[in-house]
């Protein structure tokens, strides 16, 4: 509603709307669903299906908790009317009378990120949508692919229910278009998504025909390139460089025509099943009226208004972004922003980090190691959920009778806080030493029981869940035999399990709370500043003389911020910052260790060796420059790079002044054989080069030979500015690469132009070709010293594209700019301060705690073949050789068990069952195996 | 009485058994016969599991992740 103060003091104003039933008491059963009378259009299934008027937005939402839609609730908008829910809820969780309540909160930072919505071409009708049945949005599209869908995955026509067989995906809807509705802006992700949608559906739908019409594609990010070219050549999805004139129904039953021109310039008309329309993003209403209350400030376009060395910082003090408040973007970037804004946000906090932290206590444990079985068995009703399909006083009954089993109890709920309490008491009273909750799945509910026995005096590992409702009940509800002989098999085999269980400990980490930082470019230091900051100590490597790398060549970031200025004025913070060592003209020569412990040697130019003990790794040794071997390039002197043509225009070259004409060169080295990727910077390099020439002396003829403009997000503006000073756009494509020949003029560059149909000679005086970027020397050994992962084309592979787009796959390193990938600056930066937010989550903390499943060795059956070490993904494992008394020779696997992870490969690999995951051991799940058959 | 297979499934924690949470959530119906053995990665099963589930009288065993 309100945010009123300033940086580190500030008072929010929050309007929690009513949910008309009680989060606590909501057991997300969905009878209240069930029997609501009424339907609405679901907007999570973007309008493709129907929801009730009390729902859960979608079956993964967190918390899986019921709501109801007040501007469809029959009895909220008359009150007596109806009340189906009332009467279904075995909770009795409904509460119509919940009215909205305002909050108060005092906060030192603020963090906006209420998202995007995507444009409605209904209003405009473009396409024929709204009109025609089967043009329909990406976002429809996308519901119907989905398995959780209206059509639960099936591909069918939304007029007939027939199967589709011919698709076409129009792109640049509601982007990149000043026309239609303003957006002059590329929404960045509709290229990718449409790739995508096009694959899946070919995939589900054997024989499927998909075109993808298109301007430019937009494939810039990692991996985006390639998956772009299987589309293509694997999968085969067709791509058309064309923009669609327009859609028309064919005849009444459905099908769609298209007229357009194809590459040959040939007037096409052709028929479609289902037409989808890439619709662009936008910035939702809701957070334009966000930024007024708060009082930020919005680009021309609507967008959160950054700079590019503060990517994640509006224009309040205090008050951070991320995602694509502040511009399209993709979800890694959002991934990588919503890191950066922790950081920042955690900047301001950190005088007072812990300050609100509780700590929760529990009981000495009992040692139970000496005594016999004596196992307790709680069989949940969960409400009707499980009572009403299975009969759970057979069940109960059953347990009784298995070995071990000295107690059984039945509740209603076994997760509410009453039964917890319950449990504690029987648990001391009966003296029971393991427990198991036949109910719904460990995976939301084991957590709280392992409190729950803690809280007992027991080891919260003594405990096991039988999974009588999510994959039982709920999936046999026409049997309730079957599921009742099925619910006393599962709680047989728990109890099997749990029986040759025992105490686990969990393992405690110490953490050394110094960061390394490996790189001084423009990640290198955001990363070093921001940690330092935050209060931790930063070791900043550096291999070469200078600190700044890449950035120290650049002039201006896409938005025109001076680059030199803002670099000079992050090297002066290093050098002056007291947390922050640098160690010049240095590199790592040895590294050992793990998360919270690494021990990294560093040797100098002048030969000194240094050991720096560090908690948390952070990659940032950035990219170099490809230097090309095509159109001339190192035999003339008018052939240069744009990084050299940029210094040539700062010293103001003779060359330049007196060139008239000037033809840039994309993809020189990218998109290519050698390396098959984009360098995502080089057309906005180009792009600007070419307006700053042409706003100089506008008499000059500039012409870029591109392959794909990708001037993403709001970049599209320079690709229009630069074509309204005229500045000539020719497309070619990598089997027509442009020629360059020299004459004594200057050169000649030919090039096929595809809106004329034939070869287009340009005289040029200058030719800049835009290099592509690639992996710095050494990565490889540095990858091998960390024991991380280089991708297929040598930069340095993140844990997950999306979901941990800044982590190594081991714990404790972390990657950011460029030596993840090409990318711009503010990227580098996002990416920078989400590797220091995610390394500050150790820092902040002298030990951390790691769970108990974990691998252990079997020194009496392990005879240390080491065929587990291989396996290991996290290199947990190590081969120890020991040699006795009698000079024999031992060999023994060891294991780290803070890498481990408890994934057991080594323990489906090991031949001898010498090594085994506790709590998940060959014998408990060969224990299992036979109960699941005994009967 | 016709023929009731018995199949063990090992499933992963992260994929198959949450998938299996999932068809729950989504009151998906299918035959009772199968037994589900939760496992942290589908990495973790030896295949002397597999041969002892045949072995104690298992028509089907199904390792999933």
């Amino acid at each position: 509603m309100n945010v009123t103060g300033e940086v580190g003091n500030f008072t929010i104003t929050v309007k929690e709307h009513p949910r008309y039933v009680d989060m606590s008491k909501c057991i997300a059963c969905g009878e209240c669903a069930v029997k609501c009378p009424k339907k609405v259009n679901d907007s999570y299934n973007a309008g493709t299906g129907k929801r009730k008027a009390i729902y859960v937005k979608y079956p993964q939402a967190v918390p899986l908790k019921y709501q109801i839609d007040a501007d469809n609730c029959i009895w909220l908008k008359k009150p007596g009317r109806c009340g189906a829910c009332v009467k279904a809820c075995p909770a009795d969780a409904i509460n119509f009378d919940a009215v909205e309540h305002i909050h108060e909160i005092e906060v030192g930072s603020v963090i906006l990120s209420p998202g995007t919505s995507f444009f409605d071409p209904s209003d405009s009708g473009v396409y024929g949508y709204g009109e025609y049945p089967n043009v329909v949005t990406a976002m429809q599209l996308e519901r119907y692919l989905s398995a959780s869908g209206p059509t639960e995955g099936h591909l069918v026509r939304p007029s007939d229910g027939k199967p589709v067989r011919k698709m076409a995906f129009l792109q640049c809807v509601g982007s990149r278009d000043r026309n239609l509705c303003g957006n002059e802006y590329c929404s960045s992700v509709c290229c990718m998504y449409a790739v995508k949608e096009a694959v899946i559906a070919k995939d589900h739908v054997p024989g499927l025909e998909a075109s993808v019409f298109y301007m430019d594609m937009r494939t810039h990010g990692k991996g985006f390139d390639e998956y772009y070219q299987r589309a293509k050549n694997e999968s085969g999805v067709r791509f058309v460089r064309c923009r669609v004139n327009g859609v028309e129904p064919e005849g009444d039953n459905g099908d769609l025509r298209l007229h357009y021109v194809n590459e040959k310039g040939q007037q096409i008309e052709d028929y479609f099943d289902l037409v989808v329309l890439s619709v662009g993003l936008e910035t939702p209403k809701p957070a334009m009226e966000l930024a007024e209350r708060v009082g930020i400030r919005l680009t021309s376009h609507n967008f959160a208004a950054v700079s590019d060395f503060a990517p994640v910082s509006t224009s309040r003090d205090g008050v951070f972004t991320c995602g694509t408040f502040s511009g399209p973007k993709d979800i890694p970037q959002s991934v990588v922003e919503g890191s950066a804004a922790a950081a920042v946000a955690a900047k301001v906090l950190s005088p007072v980090r812990h300050e609100l932290a509780r700590k929760k206590t529990f009981p000495a444990e009992r040692d139970i190691m000496a005594e016999e079985l004596r196992i307790g068995v709680f069989v949940c009703h969960c409400g009707s959920n499980i009572a009403g399909y299975v009969d759970v006083e057979a069940v109960a009954d059953y347990s009784a009778t298995l070995p071990g089993v000295v107690h059984v109890e039945r509740n209603l709920f076994t997760c509410s806080q009453d039964t917890q309490d319950l449990m504690v008491r029987i648990i001391q009273e009966n003296k029971l030493n393991r427990v198991v909750v036949a109910a719904c799945t460990p995976r939301t509910h084991e957590q709280l029981f392992h409190e729950t026995i803690r809280a007992a005096g027991l080891n919260e590992y003594l405990f096991e869940m039988a999974n009588i409702r999510n994959q039982n009940s709920w999936v046999h509800t026409g049997d309730k035999a079957a599921a009742t002989q099925k619910a006393n098999d599962l709680t047989r085999m728990a109890v099997a399990k749990i029986s040759w269980q025992g105490p686990l400990e969990n393992v405690v980490v110490p953490i050394t709370r110094r960061a390394l930082v490996i790189g001084g470019g423009i990640s290198g230091m955001a990363v070093a500043l921001n940690l330092a900051s935050q209060g931790f100590p930063v070791d900043l490597i550096e291999r070469s003389k200078v600190l700044g790398g890449n950035g120290l060549h650049l002039h201006n970031t896409w938005s025109g911020e001076n680059v030199p200025l803002r670099v000079a004025k992050m090297v002066d913070q290093i050098i002056w910052h007291d947390l922050v060592t640098v160690h010049m003209e240095s590199e790592v020569i040895e590294a050992e260790g793990y998360v919270g412990n690494f021990r990294s040697i560093i040797k100098s130019r002048n030969g000194s060796e240094l050991t720096i003990d560090h908690g948390v790794t952070v990659v940032t040794t950035g990219a170099k420059r490809f230097l090309p071997d095509e159109y001339g390039y190192q035999k003339y002197r008018e052939v240069v790079s744009a990084l050299e043509f940029d210094k040539l225009c700062e010293i103001n070259d003779k060359h330049v002044r007196k060139s008239k004409s000037f033809v840039f060169i994309q993809c020189v080295g990218s998109r290519d054989s050698d390396h098959n990727y984009c360098s995502k910077v080089c057309c906005t390099h180009s792009v600007q080069s070419a307006i700053a020439l042409k706003e100089e002396d506008s008499s000059r003829s500039v012409y870029i030979l591109y392959r794909d403009m990708r001037t993403y997000g709001q970049r599209e503006l320079l690709y229009r500015k630069a074509r309204e000073l005229g500045v000539v756009f020719v497309n070619y494509e990598i089997h027509g690469k442009p020629k360059v020949d020299k004459d004594e003029d200057g050169f000649i560059v030919e090039v096929w132009d595809h809106v004329l149909h034939r070869p287009l000679l340009i005289h040029a005086d200058m030719i800049i070709l835009a290099a592509a970027i690639i992996p710095s020397s050494g990565v490889k050994k540095l990858a091998q010293l960390y024991k991380v992962s280089l991708d297929g084309q040598g930069f340095f592979q993140e844990a997950h594209a999306k979901l941990r787009p800044v982590d190594f796959a081991t714990d404790g390193l972390f990657v950011a700019g460029m030596a993840h990938y090409p990318k711009p600056v503010e990227e580098s930066i996002a990416q920078a301060l989400a590797a220091s937010a995610r390394a500050a989550t150790l820092l902040s903390r002298d030990k951390m705690t790691l769970d108990g499943i974990k691998a252990e060795v079997d020194p009496e059956f392990c005879d240390g073949c080491a065929l587990c070490v291989d396996v290991c993904p996290y290199h947990a494992i190590t081969l120890l050789e020991k040699t006795d008394d009698k000079g024999d020779v031992h060999k023994l696997i060891s294991i780290n068990k803070a890498h481990c992870k408890g994934c057991g490969l080594c323990q489906g690999t090991c031949p001898k069952r010498g090594v085994s995951v506790a709590g998940f051991s060959l014998k408990q799940l060969e224990s299992q195996v036979e109960a699941a058959l005994a009967v | 009485m016709s023929f009731e297979p018995k199949i063990i499934a090992f499933c992963c924690n992260w994929c198959s058994y949450a998938a299996a949470d999932l068809a729950g959530t989504s009151r998906m119906q299918y035959p009772s016969n199968v037994r589900i053995v939760r496992v942290m990665c589908s990495g973790m099963v030896h295949p002397e599991l597999v041969l002892r589930a045949f072995n104690q009288g298992a028509d089907g065993v199904m390792v999933l992740g």
